[in-house]
């Protein structure tokens, strides 16, 4: 059964890297559905968060693959249960109209979200949450009107004493 | 620390790996390493063109167990090695090719001969790396042959920017290097062995599937004293040819679209089937749905992702070969093996050889493949080295030419590249001149890169090339016989060119033998007389590869013959 997963693995922070783990999804066809990247403290690591849909079978075969990867240092299949997942929207909605200010800043304030810039015809909230949680603001201010937005992807950490 | 160029550290740093001879073909963005390579004693052996270079660094590889070397210009220098690289690598030979590269500030420019060869060769590589300062050729050249030649071998590329072969720095030569993402671990856990063993302790109708890791990790003689303790039959992977030797009782030949009955049928056959050291490929397993139905399978590889990857497991032994089946050994020595069965699984190899077995050809007055291949055996002293082409040759060599040992046997198996076997042949020689060493080729993969005849002559490696010449790209042929109601599209090649002409064109001898005697006497005379020595054979057009598993079938719907 195909479901979304979540993959945390640390890499060589240096160029080429991020090029060669997308190669490596791209080559064997798994679909990324979202990748995020940053370096990690005091080290010349960096850290990705990788979500794709597959089910177990091909999921162990992108973790052994990866893994395999010179330049892949750690990786962890994350278990949903024991992690905090956050993703980052920004998102741009048309409030000309002054029904839409007040509805935006209704559901904004429902998702404990941050408004970042007013215009005379839009703003830009920034919306941070479970994935499913952004899927749902969006889904929400459609309605609305979406200028335009963006995604940061998914970023993970394990709970308590669980680490990468 | 010393100072030095960029060439003359690499030079140096290929001499501190052992490197004594290195494959290629030159170019402007490696003149600095050239001249360097002018004030050394490596041996730099001249391809005509570098695809047959990386060719050549492969059949080195698979002859001494040690990397083959092989070195480009930019742009097309490096984009023609790349069909090498990519055959190596899924064949796990360790190969290293290093490629010259415009000067770092025009890099991205789309300069003359630039080609991104990085980005090309991604993923046909274990690793690659592009050097970006003189004083990191030293640790670069160190983790390349490092990388390629443990682990699961394969090809690594390091590409030199020109600026970084002709400026001076500081140099540091490391005795080791080490990757925090790269660790090797051939131990295998003790407790996968113990579950190996029990498994097969209690096997009925054991079969071992020896692969290509049996040879790299030098295992035969673990393997073959496991296939005696358990009196299992042991089928080969086209990669594992070799493991076992031909005429050893157990020995059950290829496993796969070609397979012999008698290996396809005992592997469907199985209750515990043991994988070593193989992809299981497509053409190993055939349908995957009809593979080994009952076989609980263990699987024994030093890369874990190719456990589970295509044919489920039972369980896994993660490590080298040698050490895992040494370990099983060790462990089934201190078990009571049950072995009461034995009789009966025996029995019904016996029955599958002989329902099986080959027609007898000897009596045939033409030339048939697979006798050719029988007085080819005959011919050779069984040290002789072999590679193979791609195609029906191949099929051909690998059904009815006996493999004695390992590393005698040679063949592209995962990317089936044709073209392959004559250049690696000669790398082969390079690794072992006093060795026979043979091509068994097609006409049509042989005219692919038939040039390196000029290698073979001026650079004094001698090989022998048998062509099973049928006019026609006999494979894609026999396809088009079998399932494409015999619509010949694309595949005949005519009768151009003559073949022992060719040879001679080149300074080499071409010989047209009329029957098995005349080949086996040209066979004997070019070895004799260790001459490059080109032997057209010219087969049925007709002819096909038999035994043979349509494509979609399972391993045991073998065709003997066509309907």
């Amino acid at each position: 059964m195909t479901q979304l997963s979540t993959i945390a693995f640390l890499v060589e922070n240096k160029p080429g890297v991020l090029f060669k783990v997308s190669n490596l999804f791209r080559r064997r066809g798994y679909n990324i559905e979202s990748i995020s990247v940053g370096p990690i403290e005091d080290s010349d690591l960096a850290r990705m968060t990788v979500s794709v849909f597959a089910d177990s079978r091909e999921l162990n075969q992108i973790v052994e693959q990866l893994d395999k990867m010179v330049d892949v240092v750690k990786i962890k299949r994350l278990d949903p249960m024991r992690s905090i997942m956050r993703e980052m929207l920004l998102v741009k909605l048309d409030t000309s109209d002054p029904m839409a200010r007040e509805e935006t800043l209704r559901h904004v304030n429902s998702f404990h979200g941050l408004i970042l810039h007013i215009d005379p015809d839009s703003i830009i909230a920034e919306i941070t949450g479970e994935p499913a949680a952004i899927d749902e603001f969006i889904e929400k201010t459609r309605s609305i009107g979406i200028e335009e937005l963006s995604r940061t992807g998914v970023t993970a950490l394990e709970k308590g004493g669980l680490k990468l | 620390m010393v100072e030095m160029s960029g060439a003359k550290a690499f030079v140096e740093a290929l001499e501190r790996e052992g490197v004594e001879t290195l494959f290629g073909v030159t170019g402007g963005a490696v003149l600095p390493i050239c001249d360097e390579l002018w004030n050394s004693d490596l041996r730099f052996v001249m391809a005509r063109h570098e695809q047959g270079a990386s060719h050549m660094a492969d059949g080195f590889a698979r002859a001494s167990g040690r990397a083959g070397v092989c070195l480009a210009t930019s742009g097309p220098g490096a984009t023609n090695l790349v069909t090498g690289i990519a055959t190596a690598n899924i064949d796990s030979s360790p190969v290293v090719a290093f490629t010259g590269q415009v000067p770092l500030s025009m890099v991205g420019t789309d300069a003359f001969q630039e080609v991104d060869i990085i980005g090309i060769t991604a993923s046909a590589t274990k690793y690659n790396i592009q050097v970006r300062r003189p004083s990191e050729i030293p640790p670069a050249v160190k983790s390349a042959f490092y990388i390629a030649s443990t682990g699961r071998q394969g090809a690594v590329l390091v590409d030199l920017p020109k600026d970084t072969q002709i400026d001076i720095e500081e140099m540091e030569f490391p005795e080791k290097v080490s990757f925090r993402g790269y660790e090797l671990n051939p131990e295998p856990n003790p407790r996968e062995i113990d579950w190996a063993s029990t498994l097969l302790s209690k096997a009925q109708r054991p079969v071992i599937m020896a692969g290509g890791g049996i040879i790299a990790a030098n295992a035969s003689e673990e393997l073959i004293k496991l296939a005696d303790m358990l009196v299992a039959p042991v089928a080969t992977t086209l990669m594992g040819k070799g493991a076992v030797p031909s005429d050893h009782p157990l020995f059950a030949g290829l496993c796969g679209m070609h397979g012999t009955g008698e290996a396809n049928m005992l592997v469907t056959d199985a209750d515990v089937l043991l994988v070593v050291g193989s992809r299981m490929s497509d053409r190993t397993t055939a349908r995957l749905e009809d593979f080994s139905p009952g076989a609980k399978v263990i699987h024994i590889d030093i890369d874990k992702s190719e456990v589970d990857k295509n044919v489920e497991t039972v369980t896994r032994v993660i490590g080298d070969a040698k050490l895992a089946l040494g370990g099983i050994l060790e462990r089934l020595s201190k078990m009571a093996v049950d072995r009461k069965t034995n009789g009966v699984w025996l029995k019904k190899m016996e029955k599958f050889r002989e329902q099986y077995a080959p027609p007898d050809l000897s009596e045939n007055p033409h030339m048939r493949a697979p006798a050719v291949m029988k007085s080819l055996r005959k011919a050779l002293p069984r040290d002789a080295l072999v590679t193979t082409e791609v195609g029906q040759n191949q099929m051909w060599a690998a059904l009815y030419f006996d493999a004695y040992a390992p590393r005698t046997f040679f063949s592209s198996g995962g990317l089936g590249t044709m073209g392959w076997g004559f250049p690696a042949a000669i790398g082969a020689k390079a690794a072992k001149p006093d060795l026979p060493v043979v091509d068994i080729a097609g006409d049509g993969s042989f005219g692919m890169t038939e040039n390196n005849l000029a290698t073979c002559v001026e650079e004094d490696l001698p090989v022998v090339v048998v062509i099973l010449n049928n006019r026609m790209l006999g494979m894609v042929a026999q396809w088009q016989r079998l399932f494409y109601g015999r619509r010949y599209m694309a595949v005949e090649l005519g009768k151009t060119p003559d073949f022992v002409k060719l040879a001679e064109a080149y300074g080499a001898v071409g010989v047209r033998p009329e029957n098995l005697e005349e080949f086996e006497r040209a066979v004997k005379t070019a070895v004799d007389d260790n001459v490059t020595t080109v032997i057209d054979v010219m087969i049925d057009p007709e002819e096909n590869v038999f035994p043979m598993v349509p494509p979609g079938k399972g391993l045991k719907d073998i065709l003997v013959e066509a309907d």
